[in-house]
């Protein structure tokens, strides 16, 4: 019996002073098909669905798939293709020159929406900066996403209107603010029982799983038994530097070390993430701590439009991952199944089309950034020094009479 | 008015803003049973429990980070780094992540964390320990810095950083945690970021924070036995710096020395002199003199004392600027 195999009976045991609610945890809720030691291989995970489509049955997670209608698996599909075909555009946006930079995220958008659907409204999300699909099941205009790369905001959006954060871009360090979220909704509970149950759910790399903010993040969550899920897209690169470099096992073996419980899942099985995320939500939201989960799924573009993965994969690995592609499969097990006819496919096309243009005239009209309301927001309360240069600057461009000059922002 | 330490100032401080408001706690190494390493929360788990009074697994990026989620969430946070040395594993949490929320949302977001942190030397203590990191988080725009050097600031600036809406820093002059001083419990001595001119001269002006404000003072004092009227400000507030005070006091007086623990070389010290050559040239009868630390990592305790600037130092400064 390994070490880490205690994982989730000994939880009771390390768990200490928490900052809220969930104290009591009576045996954790750990089912089949969470890991309970770190003996997880390569081939071992969570798959509902296989390669051709085909609906594999598993106790633990296939009832939630079980409890869908239709219409919501078809909306996996629309959601995937749709985000799908939101990438293509933002590529094309910035290779007209209109973007500074894009980051794809063809390949991992079952992972995205299958995570992202399993939420719900009062679940709040981390990203880092390639949720693009998250962020299209929160709700999102997904226009407010290209607002930074378009060099005209650092955010875009307001997070707490759909409980989505701001896109991070250093690596990791969303995931002690995701952990303080969580405590934070357990401090809430206990203040106030009749406050709303909700979770969080953390978004990562394989490579971002070396920095140290995931590993302090994880002790605090479990600690704590903050409510607080991790999901770790293992999309295999880390720009140019395979999974093998940052992790000699399984990433999800280290959630024994923390003494959490983990799941690995089939990143391209909408399905299967779907089911984990909402099993692994539950489980955070009932009080009984946070949950890993890694997503394993390709990052089949590259890693923004400034990368070029011909100088360090070979072509032939992206194949065999293009034979894995999470729309494909799920096209097939919808005809196969009778649940989605041709008109359905039509539609989502069409629908994916509106959208593109959408964000194509959205990001237009977006116009440039105002200066101005950079002094505004370095401090939420009045600043004399940031007043006195605000001052020198409006004098300054006044002191311009040519009807050309800047003003401070741009056109 | 009471008589009291700085850091019994600074644990009833705490005590009055954990008492008035409940969405604040506290949250850091060895604070609760144990008081912190300085004794400053000492009491405080007692009165509040461990959900106000929190002991943090050992990880400074993890205590600021998890406290920058939970400011998100509505919650008001203070943070201890039990040592200056220390606070560099949460140095990126605190410059990427906590100074930028604000202006990353277009102003949408705050983080009022506030982050208490033990500073500076002359305590015989092993490396890492009596370090002066205070113009790195200076240079890092969305931070508000301040500094007590008396119990009286000590008690109200910890509730006016909690009060704050922007992230603030406290470093609290850990030599000087024993220093009994009045406080007016009652009155607050109002704006934090306000310099105070502590005494009053014609010859020349002192700027300290911290632990050197009472060296500034015995300074003006041994000037004054030589004939020399010297002004002392206390900066208190090292982000943003009342330099409107300064120049006041500059324009009387005509000579300006700065002094801080730390080394002068791209220090705060550098930054007033260079606004007030901007500000006021022709009112300067001599250069700016800078007293400070040494380009040099602080020293082994059994040479500190050539490293932190003293009476003497500031008196040898006076000297050179009345030379002009």
């Amino acid at each position: 019996m390994g070490a880490a195999q205690q994982s989730a009976s000994d939880k009771n045991a390390s768990a200490h002073g928490t900052g809220g609610g969930g104290t009591s945890r009576p045996d954790a809720g750990i089912s089949a098909g969470v890991l309970q030691n770190n003996q997880v291989g390569e081939g071992d995970m969570i798959q509902l669905l296989d390669a051709h489509g085909k609906r594999q049955a598993e106790s633990t997670f296939g009832p939630y798939i079980d409890a869908l209608d239709a219409e919501t698996i078809r909306g996996f599909y629309r959601d995937m293709a749709t985000v799908r075909r939101f990438d293509v555009e933002a590529t094309a946006l910035q290779r007209q020159g209109e973007l500074a930079l894009w980051v794809p995220v063809v390949g991992q958008e079952a992972a995205q929406i299958g995570s992202g659907s399993a939420m719900v409204p009062a679940d709040y999300a981390f990203p880092t900066y390639r949720e693009h699909g998250v962020a299209l099941t929160r709700g999102l205009d997904l226009a407010d996403l290209l607002k930074l790369f378009r060099g005209v905001s650092n955010g875009g959006w307001d997070p707490r209107e759909k409980n989505f954060h701001l896109y991070t871009l250093v690596l990791a360090a969303q995931t002690p603010h995701a952990v303080g979220y969580a405590m934070g909704i357990q401090r809430d509970l206990a203040a106030d029982p009749t406050t709303e149950p909700a979770a969080v759910v953390v978004y990562f790399g394989d490579g971002s799983s070396s920095e140290g903010d995931v590993h302090e993040s994880m002790v605090f969550a479990a600690s704590y038994d903050a409510p607080v899920v991790f999901f770790c897209q293992n999309n295999n690169w880390a720009i140019s530097v395979p999974f093998e470099v940052q992790s000699k096992i399984p990433l999800v073996n280290r959630a024994g070390g923390y003494g959490i419980p983990g799941i690995r899942v089939d990143g391209n099985d909408v399905l299967a993430v779907y089911a984990v995320t909402k099993w692994a939500l539950e489980h955070a939201r009932n009080g009984h701590g946070p949950v890993l989960i890694e997503a394993s799924t390709y990052r089949v573009g590259a890693h923004t439009t400034a990368d070029d993965p011909t100088k360090y994969r070979r072509a032939a690995e992206e194949e065999i991952w293009k034979a894995k592609d999470p729309l494909e499969r799920l096209e097939t097990y919808l005809r196969a199944e009778g649940l989605a006819d041709e008109a359905f496919f039509e539609q989502v096309k069409n629908d994916g089309d509106e959208l593109a243009a959408h964000v194509r005239s959205a990001t237009l009209a977006l116009g440039g950034a105002d200066i101005r309301q950079k002094f505004a927001t370095v401090y939420a309360e009045a600043h004399p020094l940031v007043a006195e240069e605000l001052a020198w600057f409006e004098n300054y461009q006044a002191s311009f009479t040519d009807n050309e000059t800047e003003q401070g922002g741009a056109a | 008015m009471k008589t009291m330490t700085i850091a019994k100032a600074i644990n009833e401080g705490l005590r009055a803003t954990l008492a008035n408001d409940p969405k604040c706690f506290i949250m850091g190494e060895d604070i609760g049973s144990l008081g912190g390493v300085y004794r400053v929360t000492e009491g405080l788990k007692a009165e509040f429990g461990g959900h106000r009074v929190m002991d943090t697994p050992l990880a400074e990026s993890g205590i600021i980070g998890t406290a920058i989620g939970m400011a998100l969430r509505g919650h008001r946070p203070i943070c201890e780094i039990q040592f200056d040395g220390f606070v560099f594993p949460g140095f990126n949490q605190i410059t990427t992540q906590l100074a930028k929320i604000h202006t990353r949302s277009d102003g949408q977001l705050s983080a009022p964390v506030v982050i208490r942190i033990p500073y500076g030397g002359g305590i015989g203590s092993i490396e890492h320990h009596s370090e002066s990191p205070e113009a790195l988080f200076a240079h890092t725009a969305g931070l508000r810095i301040i500094t007590p050097s008396n119990a009286n600031d000590a008690y109200w600036m910890i509730q006016q950083a909690v009060a704050c809406k922007d992230p603030v820093i406290v470093f609290e002059p850990k030599r000087r945690y024993w220093l009994k001083g009045e406080v007016d419990t009652e009155n607050s001595p109002g704006d934090p970021f306000k310099a105070h001119v502590l005494r009053e001269g014609t010859d020349a002006t002192i700027v300290a924070y911290g632990p050197l404000v009472p060296v500034a003072l015995a300074a003006a004092n041994a000037a004054a036995e030589d004939g020399h009227s010297v002004e002392v400000i206390d900066l208190r507030s090292i982000s943003p710096i009342d330099f409107d005070t300064v120049e006041t006091s500059l324009k009387k007086t005509g000579r300006l020395i700065v002094a801080h623990e730390a080394p002068t070389f791209g220090g705060i010290g550098g930054e007033i002199a260079s606004r007030m050559s901007e500000r006021c040239f022709y009112s300067l009868q001599a250069p700016v003199i800078r007293v400070g630390g040494f380009h040099m990592p602080y020293p082994v305790a059994r040479v500190e004392e050539h490293y932190l600037p003293d009476i003497d130092r500031m008196l040898e400064a006076l000297d050179r600027a009345f030379a002009f």
